[in-house]
């Protein structure tokens, strides 16, 4: 199956059934690179380190590689080598921070160069010492080398090599924590690096720079055909047009839970009214919606029925068609055919098409930008998130139920946002307990304070609850604004206070900076 | 093969896996270019160990739905302990919802690990003949997030397929992710071969839902996996204090009835919301065995034996 979509391949070929909109289809250029690792099939980590410019140790004091670090994306940039860290206390402590110390295994250095092991050659420690590559001895598994030029493993042989060769492929079995154990050469799993446990297999992904300044110029680009389409992409012409589009708006908001159906959408499509009805309604709101494969806010905000205009500006978004809101819309449910279209498109299609409404979107100068993502930590998600890293987002809003089952999935989203430096604005508790409109008793259908005690266990402002309000639920039906409908509703209420809240926050943010 | 791909393919691809792959002039200036010309062509030598693998599995049922949160996991996770509920049955449940997994914690299994075997990863057992498989027993913490892109979820998915000793089966229920995309061409594409039995499709009553899910039903008729029916969960609420009946998730068109009907797709049944449904399912128990006498219990009974029935 082609990692990616499209050609004559049956399965790939279908759903798209784009109407002939003014709007050219998305360019299927070599331009586009997917964020793959070279044998990525068969490498399976537990989290994408995608690649934000390693700051080299320099703007973290909590270098950017340093122990118990796999969540850090350095690695574009260069790894220091274990030379910006020098200073640093005793290599072998696990809280130091030398890029390439002890626990290295979490590490993900390695782009600029895998310092081969060379740089802490004089490391006096044993050998769980600090090495870039090392530590015990069939533990390197665990080492995700490679954007940049460690030798992926290629180098096997030879001598003390980055990523000695059995160390990757080595699996053993000893069951004494009890701990997973999956022994083949190439379909190794890894969970979270930092959990490193004698015995146990984790291996290295081969970190791809494509999505780095980097891009082909990097030892490991030699061997992968996508070189040349790299390298001149390496300036990515695509981020200074993101930039300048995102310029000019004031305020980036995502809403995003990696648990399905706790209301995203809708969140979103009522703080998108909300924003626009502050000062006397003349706020300028924008709505994206990245969610490619179920796209439900054209459906929510009355405009499924419109169409996307094709100007020398880019393309003009639709504007929600209700007195009092300045609101546009852009969505991939308005390059549909039919409603009924199925969008089957593969991760890199779909980035594809995030970029293009980020740079080709007309958007004007806006105060607000939200965007509704789809439930999941998959490609919209690291999509977006790198498209918009160099345009200062003000961050995320995080949507759950009150359940157990969805404050746990939503902990994923946590991680990930704090793995790709995205700062959390909050945690909404959405369908919160109900009121029976017969006899107002209150009954909580998913449990309750889900939300609430999840934002205090990991230290996050707690926005607010929004109860199940038939209203809402009526009013989103008919794709118009609830709180304009029905204000003195018990949801239209609770969203009032949360937009407050998430103001507060987002000044109080811009302040620290 | 195809998983080395670079690049997508470009415009007028004379298609990855054909004869003319690499070498006709719309090959020129694809970074692919190299690995297709050189590439062997022919089938995935793992769907041929996947077929093998899967023909100890009598029916494979895929629990679908394009949008989030309408309860596919629940619904599969009650299927699996039903089907169960028959000694002689043997039922697996696999999980390839990568990014968000459920099912350990509905199955009650979190915190569990997956052993090696002679023959392959052996699956976690909830009881004698139910076996569980999901990518959330191989993360340390319930919060480590697995994010990954397209392909590398598609690499697991083979796995789970490929190097899962499910022994003999009755029953596979394949648990998946919203939406249409990476996974869910995947597992298509993978069971190929293995003759698929079908797809429920899990909906909610309201119309924002079913604007997804008519485009799940056209992607399975698109790619030909038969649709063994729909099945409207969190239809109607039962105050408990007054007894009367609210609809929570308004069906302004008619709800999943008359869609089924509209698509040309059998209807299943529908169940209500009942907040004791949520509690099994953090608490990890069967809602099927702690409350066997209430109404959701009776529908879901009646929904299971309609798809029992349709896979015969």
């Amino acid at each position: 199956m082609s990692g990616c979509g499209n050609g004559s391949d049956n399965l790939e070929d279908i759903g798209n059934n784009f109407k002939r909109v003014v709007v050219q289809p998305p360019k299927k250029t070599s331009s586009i690179i997917i964020q793959q690792d070279p044998d990525d099939s068969q490498t399976i980590t537990s989290s994408l380190k995608p690649k934000s410019n390693c700051c080299g140790g320099n703007e973290n004091k909590s270098s950017c590689c340093s122990s118990n670090k796999i969540e850090e994306k350095p690695k574009s940039g260069g790894c220091c080598g274990g030379s910006d860290n020098k200073s640093s206390p005793s290599p072998s402590s696990s809280s130091s921070s030398s890029c390439c110390s002890s626990n290295k295994i979490e590490e993900i250095p390695k782009s600029g160069g895998c310092c081969g092991g060379s740089d802490n050659k004089s490391s006096s420690s044993s050998p769980s010492s600090s090495s870039c590559c090392s530590s015990k001895n069939n533990n390197k598994i665990e080492e995700k080398p490679k954007s940049g030029g460690c030798c992926g493993g290629n180098e096997k042989s030879n001598n003390d090599s980055c990523c000695k060769s059995e160390k990757i492929t080595t699996t053993t079995t000893t069951t004494t924590t009890n701990k997973p154990i999956i022994k083949d050469d190439s379909n190794i799993i890894s969970s979270d690096a930092t959990k490193v446990i004698e015995g146990d297999i984790i291996k290295a992904s081969v970190g791809c720079p494509s999505d780095t300044p980097l891009a082909g110029s990097e030892s490991i680009c030699s061997s992968c055909p996508g070189q040349s389409a790299c390298k001149s992409q390496a300036d990515n012409p695509d981020k200074k047009s993101i930039e300048i589009r995102m310029k000019v708006i004031k305020n980036k908001i995502l809403v995003m839970s990696s648990k399905g159906g706790v209301g995203k959408s809708t969140v979103s499509s009522l703080l998108s009214y909300g924003f626009s009805k502050r000062n006397n309604n003349t706020t300028k709101v924008s709505v994206l919606d990245v969610d490619i494969c179920g796209p439900s806010i054209p459906k929510l905000m009355g405009v499924e029925k419109m169409q996307i205009i094709n100007s020398e500006y880019g393309w003009i978004p639709p504007k929600v068609q209700q007195a009092n809101h300045d609101i546009k819309v852009m969505s991939v449910g308005f390059l549909l055919g039919s409603p009924d279209a199925p969008v089957i498109w593969k991760g890199p299609r779909k980035t594809t098409m995030i970029r293009r409404f980020l740079k080709d979107t007309f958007w004007g100068k806006q105060d607000y930008l939200i965007i509704d993502t789809p439930p999941g930590t998959s490609d919209e998600h690291l999509s977006i998130i790198n498209s918009l890293k160099t345009c200062n987002p003000d961050g995320a809003i995080l949507v759950t139920t009150p359940q157990n089952l969805s404050c746990d999935t939503v902990k994923k989203e946590i991680s990930l946002c704090r793995e790709l430096n995205l700062p959390i604005i909050g945690i909404i508790e959405n369908l919160s307990g109900f009121v029976c409109p017969c006899c107002d008793e209150i009954t909580e259908i998913f449990k309750s304070d889900g939300g609430k005690n999840l934002a205090e266990e990991f230290n996050i402002p707690f926005l607010g609850k929004i109860p199940i309000d038939t209203n809402l639920g009526k009013s989103a039906e008919n794709g118009v604004c609830s709180i304009c409908d029905n204000p003195s509703s018990p949801g239209s209420l609770a969203i009032q206070s949360i937009i407050d809240k998430i103001d507060q926050i987002i000044i109080d943010n811009k302040k620290k900076l | 093969m195809s998983d080395q791909l670079v690049a997508p393919p470009p415009e007028n691809c004379p298609g990855t896996q054909s004869e003319m792959s690499g070498k006709s002039s719309a090959c020129a200036g694809c970074p692919n270019q190299q690995i297709c010309a050189t590439a062997p062509k022919g089938p995935d030598p793992d769907l041929v160990e996947i077929e093998e693998r899967m023909k100890t599995v009598k029916h494979k049922i895929l629990v679908l739905s394009g949008k989030g949160g309408v309860g596919k996991s629940t619904f599969s996770s009650q299927l699996s302990f039903a089907l169960s509920m028959d000694e002689n049955v043997e039922v697996g449940l696999l999980d390839i919802d990568i990014c968000g997994p459920s099912i350990p914690k509905i199955m009650g299994l979190e915190g569990e690990n997956i052993h090696i075997s002679g023959q392959g990863w052996d699956p976690v057992y909830v009881q004698d003949n139910l076996a569980v498989m999901s990518v959330g027993f191989l993360l340390d913490k319930e919060e480590d997030a697995v994010i990954w892109r397209g392909p590398k979820k598609n690499g697991i998915i083979k796995q789970f397929l490929k190097d899962v000793y499910w022994n003999e089966l009755d029953y596979l229920v394949i648990d998946t992710p919203p939406g249409t995309s990476d996974e869910h061409l995947s597992i298509v594409q993978y069971l190929k071969t293995s003759n698929l039995s079908g797809a429920v499709i899990v909906t909610s009553p309201q119309d924002v839902a079913l604007i997804d899910v008519r485009k799940e039903i056209n992607f399975c008729k698109k790619v030909g996996v038969p649709i063994i029916g729909v099945v409207e969960n969190m239809s109607g609420f039962v105050c408990p204090k007054c007894n009367k009946e609210s609809q929570i998730f308004i069906p302004t068109t008619g709800g999943a009835e008359k869609m089924s009907q509209d698509m040309n797709v059998p209807f299943l049944g529908r169940i209500p919301i009942d907040p004791l449904i949520a509690r099994s399912c953090d608490e990890g128990k069967s809602y099927l065995i702690t409350h066997p006498n209430s109404e959701a219990t009776k529908q879901y009974n009646l929904i299971f034996n309609k798809i029992k029935e349709t896979v015969k």
